[in-house]
């Protein structure tokens, strides 16, 4: 008890608030984005789950959506709007071609986002359906309350390795 | 379909077609790379072709000549379709094929031209702004040719694994 | 201890008092010069993803280089390496708004090549059309609404995406998928339509009737709508043909040309329908262009569905459709067919063709190469809005930076179809 105890309550505390109020930057490429469409409309609506918001400025959104195929060329573009995204921040991969490359294995397309970016969450599916869309965000969400996101791990070892002494929140 | 448009073209153009065939309908003219915009610039204004709707290339990688541009034209007042190509060589030295630019005539054909030239390697004259169109300027080689693995990728950026 | 250099925040001021005791007049102008500014390839108001690097002086662009190739998938690559049958889920992702007409055209560009076009059963052929139509509502609904979404019209998006919905659900039925269907075949279309499919079609007429008329009635009415898509990105009749631009776009300057009616193809010529035209060749007219022929696809199927008539869907030839599966699993030949036609592909006699069909953004052309073998030699696809979005630097140029967002959002660019 003591100290430990509160901060870690407070960190729950924190991560709860965190999980209903994702600000999303999408990052919209192809065919997928049509499903992510239909996501916002009026029959799946995420906004239910406290992620409707889109903010197009990366500097403002917390939660990084990619959405349809990445190809080298825009390997830069998507490495640049991560990092101009403040942290703590979430990413997930949008159907398989933002998970692996899909069924697009040539000298344009990337075998994937994590190959420049971590990801938290990869949905599959060519488009995936707006349920399964929904499904993976409730998974982020678990990943957030738990302090599972990539950022927040990392978070976790630099406190933990006496970095970082002055965030209490891991 | 049309073996007038055919017919007109022989009369006007003779000898520098090489030959002409007909195939599922597809009128098709096989013209002297050298000599593509008089013969388009003719199709044009006096077969009355005045619509380019595709420019492409084609890799017959082994065989001579290696390459060919392939036009597809329309008439927009009777609605008649012609194809026209120009077979094109690589040179000895190893650069680039190149012939000329129809840009003057069709002003879509400027994108047109900049593909070929960025997927295919075909070099064209007088054109305004031979760039890379799909690919990056940092890309080696062109990538539809045949001889391009499919598999070759050439990254801009990977990730640092220990991140 | 030196003296740092003095760090100075705000407005300086000059060291010439002069230009502060110059009286001003009225026709004074503000002096502007160049500057760049770099627009995407990931910005919220342009759906797709292209670059423009504008030079902009004070509000008016003085150049635009627009740069497509951010979604260069290398379809013809990827088709090269793949059965012909195997390139129909490639061509579902070029323009993905409308996938159905996407498949339906290079089933037959395939057929033509066959040289088996002729006969088709007429079933398919209806199916196709019913299909084709159906994903055409889709893009141009579609259209309208990120169009509309990003000159603030939020109420119109939605809409348009409820119905939409409606349609993919139809589709999904149909096709197992609700936007990558992979429903047409080289020969026919993978299933026979399901039952009732003709009256839920039809029970959705009168609501997209709603939407369409609720969607006009509001951007004629709405001031902001109209003042930035009225007169804006104006093209003329000449430099459209000599873009080569098609569809939609094309019709809004005027010029009727329609694949479906200049070339008929399917079984097109059956039916009743117009061409709406444009008069003035800007963003408005193309904007109504496509919510009127919403209008006329809706008649097609209405008529389609009055003509259609029981039989097969499939070719009856071994040499290009599967066996039933039946014949697979309970007899030699069968199974030796299956496996021909899957592993080998379907044999194309070597040659050349190229067919058109009248796609969403217009004129979608299939170029196909064969060397005789099961695979494709060359697939090319002409790429409607390449043509078109190729026209963008010239009708952005001298127009104030606002004309960007509704001239490009009409002009409907498919990364899948423009990049390939
Ligand atoms: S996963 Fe499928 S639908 Fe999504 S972008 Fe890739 S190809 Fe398109």
């Amino acid at each position: 008890m003591g100290l430990e105890f509160y901060t870690s309550k407070l960190a729950d505390a924190v991560n709860w608030a965190r999980k209903y109020s994702l600000f999303q930057y999408p990052f919209v490429t192809a065919c997928c984005g049509m499903e992510f469409m239909a996501l916002w409309g009026p029959k799946y609506d995420v906004a239910r789950f406290g992620a409707e918001f889109p903010r197009f400025s990366p500097r403002q959104a917390d939660l990084l959506i990619i959405v349809g195929t990445i190809t080298e060329r825009q390997g830069p573009i998507l490495r640049r709007i991560y990092e101009q995204m403040c942290e703590p921040k979430w990413t997930i991969a949008f159907g398989v071609c933002a998970s692996t490359g899909g069924f697009y294995q040539n000298y344009s397309t990337m075998p994937g986002a994590d190959q420049c970016i971590p990801i938290d969450v990869y949905i599959p599916g060519c488009p995936p359906r707006p349920e399964q869309v929904l499904d993976g965000l409730i998974m982020l969400q678990d990943k957030i309350q738990n302090g599972q996101g990539f950022v927040q791990r990392r978070e976790k070892r630099e406190h933990d390795a006496g970095k970082n002494k002055l965030k209490v929140l891991p | 379909m049309s073996l007038a448009v055919l017919q007109r073209a022989k009369e006007l153009l003779g000898d520098t077609i090489k030959s002409t065939h007909s195939y599922r309908g597809d009128d098709t003219l096989v013209v002297d790379a050298a000599a593509i915009v008089e013969v388009m610039r003719l199709l044009k204004d006096e077969v009355g072709m005045d619509f380019l709707v595709d420019l492409t290339c084609v890799d017959y990688l082994g065989r001579e000549p290696r390459f060919e541009v392939v036009y597809h034209l329309r008439s927009m007042k009777t609605g008649e379709r012609l194809r026209v190509k120009a077979p094109l060589d690589e040179p000895e030295d190893g650069s680039n094929p190149a012939l000329d630019s129809v840009v003057p005539l069709w002003a879509g054909a400027n994108w047109f031209e900049r593909e070929v030239w960025d997927l295919y390697g075909i070099r064209f004259h007088n054109h305004p702004d031979l760039r890379r169109i799909l690919m990056y300027e940092e890309f080696v080689g062109h990538p539809l040719r045949k001889d391009y693995p499919k598999e070759r990728r050439q990254p801009l950026v990977r990730r640092d694994p220990n991140e | 201890m030196a003296e740092a250099k003095k760090l100075v925040l705000g407005v300086q001021e000059p060291e010439d008092q002069s230009e502060y005791d110059r009286e001003f007049s009225d026709d004074d102008e503000l002096p502007t010069e160049p500057m760049t500014l770099n627009m995407g390839p990931s910005h919220p108001a342009m759906h797709g993803t292209v670059r423009i690097i504008l030079t902009v002086e004070g509000e008016t662009v003085k150049s635009g280089d627009v740069q497509v190739g951010y979604l260069h998938r290398c379809f013809e690559k990827e088709a090269e390496h793949a059965t012909w049958t195997q390139v129909f889920p490639y061509t579902d992702r070029l323009n993905y708004v409308s996938p159905m007409l996407n498949n339906v055209g290079y089933a037959l560009a395939v057929e033509k090549l066959l040289g088996v076009v002729e006969r088709i059963p007429e079933r398919a052929q209806y199916i196709r059309v019913i299909v084709g139509e159906l994903s055409r509502i889709t893009d141009h609904l579609t259209a309208t609404a990120a169009g509309a979404m990003e000159l603030g019209a939020m109420t119109i998006f939605f809409w348009c995406i409820k119905g939409r919905e409606w349609i993919y659900e139809l589709l999904e039925e149909l096709s197992g998928a609700r936007l990558t269907h992979s429903y047409v075949r080289v020969g026919g279309v993978a299933y026979d339509l399901t039952p009732n499919f003709a009256d839920k079609v039809q029970a959705l007429f009168p609501k997209l009737e709603k939407i369409l008329k609720d969607v006009g009635d509001t951007t004629l009415e709405l001031s902001f709508f109209r003042d930035r898509m009225d007169g804006t990105g104006v093209i003329s009749r000449e430099r459209a043909i000599q873009y080569g631009w098609t569809g939609p776009a094309l019709r809004s300057t005027g010029i009727p040309y329609d694949v479906r009616k200049d070339h008929p193809y399917l079984v097109y010529d059956r039916f009743d329908f117009e061409v709406p035209v444009g008069s003035k060749g800007d963003n408005f007219d193309r904007f109504i262009v496509r919510i009127e022929e919403i209008r006329q696809s809706m008649k097609i199927l209405a008529q389609a569905f009055a003509q259609i008539a029981p039989g097969k869907v499939v070719l009856d030839d071994p040499r290009i459709i599967l066996p039933p599966k039946q014949e697979v699993y309970n007899s030699i030949e069968g199974m030796i067919g299956h496996f021909k036609l899957i592993v080998d592909g379907i044999k194309v006699p070597p040659g050349e063709v190229y067919s058109y069909t009248e796609g969403g953004n217009g004129e979608l052309g299939f170029y196909i190469v064969s060397d005789g073998t099961g695979r494709p030699y060359k697939c090319r696809v002409r790429p409607p809005c390449f043509c078109i979005v190729s026209a963008l630097p010239e009708l952005i140029k001298d127009r104030p930076l606002a004309d960007i967002v509704p001239t490009f959002d009409m002009m409907n660019m498919i990364g899948g179809e423009c990049d390939r």
